[in-house]
């Protein structure tokens, strides 16, 4: 069982994609240990986002691999790649804006709903168990988020904050063990703040681990265990939250060159 | 009642044979997929029916299964091929596909008398197309017999897609219309759940058309053309394409308004033309779109309060 432990959940090797001729990400790697908070830093355009497409099957990587759990994954499509366990938000929140609260968290419980079209039609008990145990693990995702109330508001309706909860809510209902967030915190106030970081570091207790993207630096140097550093889309640094702050080419790449 | 079913029962039967022919192209549109193919399907399905019909002593219900599945094995690998496709383009393929339909109807007796021995054999008969033998339909429950399975069959339809709407599958799919791309990040298998919008929608077409066979009696290229596909696409329009209740309000309308029009004669098409084209404006969500129903409401409330504002300036006098 040491040896299970000591596998890193998330390896990326020599990530590499071109745009053109733009390097986007150049000869990224690095591995995230199961159940650690991984922040992913660097200025606009380094390339993050970008890794985060990568490693959840959204659009072509140029050369490298993805392993997830020691599997590759890298080269698979998205929802099967969602399926082995990975479960991501977005930079610009993409809910199902028409539909509530409620119904988006329970798409995110997809995966674990059995029962075919056919006992669908025919209001078999396979199709209504699994509707009803989906419900309450969203309810109780929502109620964990203390969103309950706003279960059967429809998402566009909600304020930009709560919007950013509820894809967080829907990418846990997949049950993830990596958890990709990007930006979770852009648009919150100092109180959504708050209980943004106490929540994500609650998840910490189980086995999820979390790669995470935020220009708040004061949330990432609290929360991490792990920080890596890309600037123009090549990875500049990795470690600490206390070694990266004081490393010389991440101060030189948020602030510049001293002359 | 029973008067008014029997003067007007060639409008029901057409209403009910649209009605799940808008059903049929609803559930690409819930899905996000703007296809046209439905006028193909239901030609498939016309044609089958009176093929078997008219060439065997096969009866007419074991067409009708014939047609479903015909369309159901033609709707897999189209789909597979054209579902890659987005938007527009989409729209374009499954055009395509109608028209390769209609020019294989047109033409499909080269291609028979390629394979037979008689030379002169006719079993699409070109753009005269297949006239089917005239039955003087029995009234059973007051309802003629022809009417029974077509009234069946839309019942039928609207159940299912009225329990997939409320189930799972149904927030699957909005789900894919509102953003494919968060749902596949949700391991919500795309490609796969277009198929299946997109066979299903093409065999209800392809039932609807083997129903409608024995009512319009001729099968003829000419009635399963490019207009054809766009006055399908229209109750969707019109009706709303998020609910299933849309095509059914939508073809309900457009079906019995050309008759209510009637007397307006050369210019129907024209005024039809017109009522589509304010309901795009007015009712983007189509009549299905709760706040329609609001309407009548604020309507009356209004008149209320200007009735009674008009009595108190009576009153004031």
């Amino acid at each position: 069982m040491t040896h299970e432990s000591a596998r890193p959940l998330l390896e990326v090797k020599n990530l590499t994609r071109l745009f053109g001729g733009l390097k986007a990400l150049e000869d990224v790697s690095f591995s995230v240990p199961r159940g650690a908070i991984c922040g992913l830093i660097g200025p606009n355009g380094a390339g993050k986002t970008t890794l985060i497409n990568l490693i959840s099957g959204l659009g072509p990587l140029s050369e490298g691999a993805v392993f997830l759990d020691g599997q590759l994954i890298s080269g698979l499509p998205p929802h099967k790649i969602a399926a082995r366990g990975i479960g991501r938000t977005f930079q610009n929140i993409r809910l199902f804006g028409d539909l509530s609260v409620l119904e988006n968290v329970i798409l995110g419980h997809h995966l674990r709903q059995c029962g075919t079209v056919i006992d669908t039609l025919l209001h078999l008990p396979r199709s209504r168990s699994g509707e009803r145990d989906s419900r309450q693990a969203a309810l109780a995702l929502l109620g964990r988020l203390d969103m309950e109330h706003l279960a059967d508001v429809r998402a566009n309706a909600l304020s930009y904050g709560d919007q950013r909860r509820v894809e967080i809510a829907r990418a846990l209902a997949l049950e993830p063990s990596l958890l990709l967030l990007d930006e979770p915190a852009a648009g919150m106030n100092s109180t959504g703040l708050v209980s943004l970081c106490e929540f994500l570091l609650s998840l910490k207790d189980g086995s999820l681990t979390i790669l995470i993207i935020e220009h708040d630096m004061d949330l990432i140097m609290r929360m991490s265990d792990l920080v890596i550093v890309l600037n123009f889309g090549m990875k500049i640094a990795e470690g600490t939250p206390d070694f990266v702050r004081n490393e010389p080419h991440v101060i030189e790449a948020y602030l510049g060159k001293e002359q | 009642m029973f008067e008014f079913l029997s003067n007007n029962i060639s409008t029901i039967n057409f209403v009910l044979i649209n009605i799940s022919l808008g059903l049929s192209i609803y559930i690409t549109l819930a899905t996000g997929l703007l296809s046209l193919a439905n006028a193909g399907f239901m030609a498939i399905g016309a044609y089958t029916v009176a093929i078997i019909q008219t060439q065997t002593h096969i009866p007419f219900s074991f067409g009708f299964v014939m047609a479903i599945a015909l369309g159901v094995t033609l709707a897999l690998p189209i789909g597979i091929v054209a579902l890659g496709l987005r938007d527009i383009y989409l729209a374009i393929a499954t055009l395509g596909f109608g028209e390769i339909v209609r020019i294989i109807a047109l033409n499909g007796d080269k291609v028979v008398r390629l394979f037979s021995t008689n030379k002169d054999v006719i079993v699409f008969n070109g753009a005269e197309g297949i006239t089917l033998a005239y039955k003087t339909p029995t009234i059973i429950f007051g309802l003629p017999d022809t009417t029974w399975p077509i009234l069946i069959y839309c019942l039928v339809a609207i159940y299912i897609l009225a329990t997939l709407h409320n189930s799972r599958y149904g927030r699957i799919l909005a789900s894919i219309r509102q953003d494919e791309t968060a749902a596949s990040t949700l391991g919500i298998n795309v490609a796969r759940y277009k198929l299946f919008a997109f066979v299903l929608g093409s065999a209800i077409a392809a039932g609807a058309g083997a129903l409608g066979a024995p009512i319009v009696r001729v099968v003829d290229p000419h009635n399963y053309v490019f207009s054809r596909g766009v006055d399908i696409l229209a109750y969707a329009v019109l009706g709303g394409m998020t609910h299933w209740v849309g095509p059914i309000l939508g073809a309900t309308v457009l079906t019995s308004l050309p008759e209510a029009l009637r007397f307006l004669k050369d210019q129907r098409d024209i005024v039809n033309g017109l009522i589509i084209m304010l309901s795009i404006i007015y009712l983007p969500a189509g009549l299905a779109d709760p706040r329609v129903w609001t309407i009548p409401r604020k309507l009356f409330a209004l008149l209320g309060s200007m009735r009674s504002s008009a009595r108190n300036d009576s009153k004031g006098l």
